[in-house]
């Protein structure tokens, strides 16, 4: 099995490497975009139209719009990007990471204040340990 | 000649700036975490060094997609606090030693370590954190500040190895750098963490309480670990302890540890930290 595969292996998880930079290039300049706050200011006042300035995909523009995060990560999004837009909405990381996880964001603070998720049956599919 | 006098490693959460930046660091939630910098803020502040050389990851702030370098050093006379998307964090603007990261640049260069200069540059939560975790809210950050900005962002990462290599080079580097400098040098980021997807919450305590005593007594093992032990056993964030190894690569052979502190949650993230000193 390559490395490539390997990642693939890792639970609920996605590797962002050089291709998957490449294939979302545009989503993620698209966030950084918003670090600027004239940005965030037209973004939120139409934020369709703005999207529509950037050579994104469909499938990449309805991630953001539906703030999707776990859709947008697999159009090529990274997650130090796409912080961009949930700090433009005024939300944590946290409240962000448990849209993620399908838990609510009261269970998924819970879950941390109690240690954070588990190692166990959490690193391999394949291996299931 | 400039001396390095000690390591320091503590993760970078931006939540624990926003606590601090919003008055919180008393409550319930974050006063343990605090608590835990209690003692390092003390002997820092007896310490007083001139200079930190800070290692640290950008997150998406200075370097977008369309320039990542795998190593960069900043040159320049200060760097502007970043917006990360909810306004600047209101900490003083951070003051460089351009003469010191010129002379270390040049010499990992020609050491054949192929680093990217960087003389203007905003810095992020990745490098204002750890300064309020070691000095509080001062008016002025009472230390000049050389950045090391280490791609951990896109894979693939530099490897542990060439992360403590290049803290050996450091190491040359700032002890051939004429001046008397009390310089120490600082490792940020981690501990086990995972921000994106169903797996997100990810935390292993054995698997980074085993990183501290490796990091401290063997780091020969700990720079050999892969990308893939790394994001399986650590969350696919994690990876930023890679950093940690160019600290400890700077500080020679035998270290002595004067300080350790691990507290989880902070926000989704395990908080690490360890100050040694070079040295039995």
């Amino acid at each position: 099995m390559n490395e490539h595969e390997e990642f693939d292996d890792i639970p609920g998880t996605t590797v962002f490497t050089t291709q998957r930079s490449r294939q979302g290039f545009h989503l993620n300049q698209f966030c950084m975009s918003l670090m600027k706050a004239e940005n965030r200011e037209r973004f939120r006042a139409n934020e369709r139209g703005y999207l529509d300035e950037w050579p994104m995909t469909e499938a990449q523009k309805l991630a953001v719009l539906a703030r999707d995060y776990n859709a947008a990560i697999a159009e090529g999004g990274n997650i130090y990007f796409l912080a961009k837009i949930f700090a433009t909405d005024g939300k944590s990381f946290q409240e962000a990471a448990a849209s993620m996880t399908g838990m609510t964001t009261d269970e998924y603070a819970a879950m941390m204040l109690a240690g954070g998720r588990s190692p166990e049956g959490q690193r391999s599919i394949r291996e299931g340990y | 000649m400039a001396r390095i006098t000690a390591g320091v490693a503590t993760s970078h959460v931006p939540a624990i700036g926003a606590a601090l930046d919003l008055g919180k660091s008393d409550n319930d939630y974050w006063k343990p975490l605090f608590d835990g910098y209690d003692w390092s803020k003390q002997w820092i502040a007896n310490e007083k060094p001139d200079v930190i050389f800070l290692v640290y990851n950008d997150h998406a702030s200075a370097f977008s997609l369309a320039v990542l370098p795998t190593f960069a050093i900043g040159c320049a006379e200060s760097y502007a606090i970043a917006d990360e998307g909810f306004g600047p964090r209101p900490v003083p603007e951070v003051i460089g030693h351009p003469d010191l990261a010129c002379h270390i640049a040049e010499s990992l260069i020609l050491d054949e370590f192929d680093m990217t200069i960087i003389n203007e540059m905003a810095v992020d939560h990745g490098l204002t954190v750890p300064l309020s975790l070691m000095y509080g809210q001062p008016d002025a950050w009472p230390v000049k500040v050389v950045p090391l900005a280490v791609n951990v962002v896109e894979y693939p990462q530099p490897t542990g190895n060439r992360c403590f290599e290049l803290g050996k080079a450091i190491r040359r580097a700032i002890r051939s750098y004429p001046e008397d400098l009390n310089v120490q040098i600082w490792g940020t980021g981690g501990m086990s963490h995972q921000l994106q997807g169903p797996r997100a919450g990810f935390i292993n305590s054995a698997f980074d309480h085993e990183f501290f005593d490796q990091l401290v007594n063997d780091p020969d093992t700990l720079k050999k670990v892969p990308h893939l032990e790394y994001l399986r056993e650590s969350g696919s964030e994690g990876i930023e302890m890679i950093m940690w190894l160019i600290m400890r690569g700077a500080l020679g052979k035998k270290v002595k540890e004067l300080y350790r502190f691990y507290h989880v949650p902070a926000s989704n993230t395990a908080v690490g930290h360890l100050v040694l000193k070079p040295g039995k």
